[in-house]
């Protein structure tokens, strides 16, 4: 039994279809909601690495690294706007988040 | 054989901790489970010979990421449950577009296949060898040629915590904080005086 490239490729799109699901599950907790982002993150950096490793390219690797920065800076300034958030108005669902009337 | 299997295993655990993030109840179970999802992934990643992004991904993700999202759950006082009313109504929509994308995303996967001219387009072709480790290749790239998208995630790092900390950091009243630089600008004769005493006299 070989494992391809087709495999994790599968393996990828099932994690990213369950950060989409769960952001669909949970509309109304924003903490879940970025949790959600963190998987879909999660699979597109799979996707890199299986993609780099099958094909003997590093460059998929590299960009994998950039990606995982993007999303620790990402959880720290969603997850400091969601304290703010919370101070200012003592709750964090996604529905009471409509101040600026968008 | 072993390869397929630990596949198989990693793979398992990871989409059902991924499930167990979405639907648990607790928030604080949904960061644990999302640690165990992190830490399956990297042995994925391990398994496709990637070990330094495998590690990365321990340090990044579980010691930092994760913990900041642990730590955020538990200091801000939310009753999740209230949170969760009314996630049976979105649950159809959110099935059909999460079939409907699962459905896209393994049939444009399963009919996929490689260019016959990609062995002549790989910019940096693996150095296989015993002598070379994936970390030294790595290396010897993010340093020469990727220099400046190097630089560049560090400054948005840098820019994230800069931005971090100017959004959470507040003055509060009736806190006795720190002032450094009015303690700086202190000289000895704001705090002291000198006087001549002369003997016999009261002060």
């Amino acid at each position: 039994m070989i494992i391809g490239l087709e495999h994790y490729l599968i393996l990828a799109a099932t994690l990213f279809t369950l950060g989409i699901f769960g952001i669909f599950l949970n509309r109304k907790n924003m903490i879940v909601i970025l949790m959600s982002i963190e998987l879909m993150l999660l699979a597109v950096n799979i996707n890199f690495v299986a993609f780099s490793s099958f094909l003997g390219d590093l460059t998929g690797q590299i960009f994998a690294m950039f990606i995982l920065t993007v999303a620790a800076a990402e959880a720290a300034i969603g997850l400091a706007i969601l304290v703010v958030f919370f101070r200012n108005k003592d709750t964090i669902a996604v529905e009471d988040i409509s101040d600026l009337k968008g | 054989m072993i390869v397929a299997l630990s596949f198989y295993l990693f793979a398992s655990i990871l989409v059902l901790s991924a499930i167990m993030v979405i639907s648990a109840k607790n928030p604080v179970h949904s960061v644990l489970f999302l640690i165990l999802s992190f830490f399956n992934s990297a042995g994925l990643m391990v398994l496709l010979g990637a070990e330094f992004i495998a590690f990365i991904l321990v340090i990044v993700y579980v010691g930092a990421v994760a913990v900041l999202f642990l730590f955020v759950v538990m200091m801000l006082d939310i009753d999740f449950a209230s949170l969760r009313k009314g996630a049976v109504q979105y649950l159809p929509l959110g099935l059909f577009i999460g079939g409907v994308l699962l459905f896209e995303l393994i049939t444009v996967f399963s009919v996929w296949k490689f260019a016959p001219s990609v062995n002549e387009n790989i910019a940096n072709a693996v150095v296989s060898g015993e002598q070379t480790t994936n970390a030294e290749m790595l290396g010897a790239l993010i340093y020469t040629d990727y220099i400046i998208a190097f630089q560049m995630s560090g400054l948005i790092l840098l820019v994230a915590m800069v931005g971090a900390i100017v959004l959470t950091l507040r003055k509060r009243a009736g806190v006795r904080s720190q002032k450094v630089a009015e303690q700086f600008a202190r000289k000895p004769s704001d705090a002291m005086e000198i006087k001549k005493v002369t003997s016999g006299t009261a002060v």
